[in-house]
């Protein structure tokens, strides 16, 4: 016993400090990790903006672009900006109502089996590839007749979208006290109502934070969009039977151009897109911690 | 409490809970939609099958190993060999460089950052997932597919050519590398931000047992938050490697395309998203189409079991600690 005191407190004096060593060098990579995810964003948003800043300017959103033409006359991307526009309120319009009344019937509606398996439903349609999803579309309203459209650009679009808005808005209505239901029911109100004009405008600040980041999302989605909505003139259209260039997919275009002058424009509007989506995702944060406090009322 | 006036009730008994003409209308138009986006799921998969079947009948499951893609009309030959090889490389590579770094990641926000930074990181890990794939791409191929050249894989190849995987520097930047960085970039937000929560899941009485016991910060990482964690992890994990096989758009920018087998990470080639991507404008025979479509077919089969698997960890995982926790309560 006496022997082993003698020794024992150097050695244990030694592990300690190995095992503090240890603890340091971990801390230090996660440390790390950490530093390379925000530089990775960081240089990422500044090659984007220190290529692109220069060639902002009003042409970019009010010109259209001239291929195959040697001009010095300004180009722009008007035809772009306007079809993504167009596509992405369109898929808004045809994802959020649908996404909302999923939510509203596994959340208000729905015994627990079922929620479960429209649940694993959700998630699945969730990870299915964006290009999947393209060539479900492609198979099922292009190749049929009628060839591509906005329309069927945006219905690709919601696809996307609806597992989004439905899965955020579940995890809102979820937040709704049940005392609010309860309170609505007990004094006779029917249940169609308390659900629209009790729950509903409780949570729609969070549904709203949900929309908009899911709007951000597929604001910059592309591959849907070869198979649905690609084969277009230079021409600005708001038609959305029509197919109509898109924002996404005129900087893939241009990023495999050999041209530099195509590049600086893809810059440009790779610029444009992400400070939107960056402004996006920023807002709906606010909003989010905004309505979380309100929808839980305190 | 619930019958105040049992009588009454017995009496009545449907007036105890009348149904209103509102309350079925909500609940169908309700119900239809959680069924139409449950069937949206078959309806795609019968779908996309059903744009690949002339493919499917003429080469049958030999297409998924035959190195060829020939759409020559008249001597058409097509086979998804070697885009499989190129999505197993580029995603189980992106795993393998994300992996830490989103272990990392996670276990700064949840474990070790002071507080006026973790919301900060939190918010910009998940700005980084906000950022399009076809934006990240642009910036792979021009920015940094040449510096990878010039910088890191001239480099690995000199000091670790004997490895078939560091051949020589790809003449361009347009590589299968430059596609795992590009995948890696886009899988750490989702595995991190998984994991993080998962992290943070973790019941503090473990860790401040384990801490009490006079275990440092990582032993009590190593020995507690990890093996309680390791069934999201996992999911996690193959959530990204999912994703990973998905991405198409940014995967199609810096690949540089190509139908062969190279071990070389700096060699180009094409992943079966890629491949689709690239190739899908300039189809030219229903057979080609058929056969792209095909490849997506066997994207389709992947992701779903990827996506499978994972929920099902999940679910198990979190029956697991329900149990537990309904235990010690």
């Amino acid at each position: 016993m006496s022997a082993q005191g003698l020794t024992a407190p150097v050695r244990r004096d030694d592990r300690l400090k190995r095992r503090k060593a240890v603890n340091r060098v971990m801390e230090l990579l996660a440390w790390l990790a950490a530093l390379i995810a925000v530089a990775i964003l960081g240089i990422v948003v500044f090659s984007v903006g220190r290529r692109g800043w220069g060639e902002l300017n009003l042409n970019l959103l009010t010109k259209h672009p001239i291929p195959f033409s040697f001009t010095n006359a300004p180009q722009g991307l008007s035809n772009a900006f306007a079809g993504t526009l167009v596509i992405v309120a369109l898929s808004t319009v045809m994802a959020l109502p649908v996404g909302i009344l999923v939510a509203i019937y596994l959340n208000e509606f729905a015994r627990a089996s079922v929620r479960n398996g429209v649940g694993v439903a959700l998630d699945v349609l969730a990870g299915v590839p964006a290009i999947v999803v393209g060539i479900f579309v492609y198979g099922l309203l292009v190749a049929g007749g009628g060839g591509q459209s906005g329309i069927k650009a945006a219905f690709a679009l919601a696809i996307l979208m609806l597992p989004f808005v439905a899965r955020t808005t579940i995890e809102v209505l979820a937040l709704v006290p049940n005392s609010l239901r309860e309170a609505s029911l007990g004094l006779g109100i029917p249940q169609w109502r308390t659900t629209l004009s009790i729950v509903l405008p409780r949570a729609i600040g969070g549904i709203l934070t949900g929309t908009v980041l899911a709007v951000a999302r597929v604001a910059g989605e592309t591959a849907p969009l070869l198979f649905t909505s690609s084969l277009v003139g230079p021409q600005t259209s708001w038609n959305p039977t029509h197919a109509l260039q898109t924002v996404p997919l005129a900087i893939f275009e241009l990023s495999e151009s050999p041209d530099p002058n195509d590049h600086a424009r893809a810059w440009a509007a790779a610029f444009v897109l992400l400070l939107f989506i960056l402004f996006a995702s920023l807002t709906a944060r606010w909003l989010a911690t905004r309505s979380a406090r309100k929808i839980a009322g305190r | 409490v619930a019958s105040v006036d049992v009588t009454q009730t017995a009496r009545r008994p449907f007036t105890g809970r009348r149904v209103h003409l509102g309350d079925l209308i909500l609940q169908g138009v309700a119900g239809l939609a959680a069924l139409g986006a449950t069937l949206l799921v078959a309806l795609i998969v019968w779908k996309v099958v059903d744009g690949a079947r002339p493919a499917i009948s003429k080469f049958g499951l030999p297409f998924l190993w035959h190195v060829v893609w020939n759409p020559v009309v008249g001597r058409e030959a097509f086979g998804a060999g070697s885009f499989l090889f190129g999505t197993a490389i580029t995603s189980f590579f992106a795993l393998v460089l994300a992996t830490p770094l989103a272990m990392g990641i996670a276990l700064f926000l949840s474990e070790l950052a002071p507080r006026v930074v973790r919301g900060p990181v939190t918010a910009l890990v998940e700005t980084l997932a906000a950022v399009p794939s076809v934006v990240v791409g642009l910036w792979g191929i021009l920015v940094l597919g040449p510096a990878l050249r010039t910088h890191i894989e001239g480099f690995l190849h000199s000091a670790f050519g004997f490895i078939p995987l560091f051949g020589p520097a790809s003449p361009s930047g347009a590589s299968l590398f430059t596609a795992v960085i590009v995948l890696t970039i886009m899988i750490l937000p989702i595995v991190s931000s998984i994991s993080r929560e998962l992290f943070l899941g973790v019941p503090p009485e473990l860790k401040e047992g384990a801490l009490a016991l006079g275990a440092t910060r990582w032993e009590m990482i190593r020995g507690v938050v990890f093996p309680y964690a390791r069934g999201g992890i996992a999911a996690a994990l193959i959530l990204g490697l999912g994703r990973a096989m998905g991405e198409a758009i940014a995967v199609t920018q810096v690949i540089g395309g190509g139908v062969f087998i190279h071990w070389s990470l700096f060699s180009s080639g094409d992943t079966l998203a890629s491949k689709i991507a690239a190739e899908y404008q300039g189809a030219t025979s229903n057979l080609d189409v058929a056969s792209l479509i095909y490849l997506g077919v066997i994207l389709l089969v992947l992701s779903l079991l990827a996506n499978l698997t994972a929920q099902y960890i999940v679910r198990k995982v979190a029956r697991k600690h329900g149990v537990t926790r309904g235990g010690r309560a």
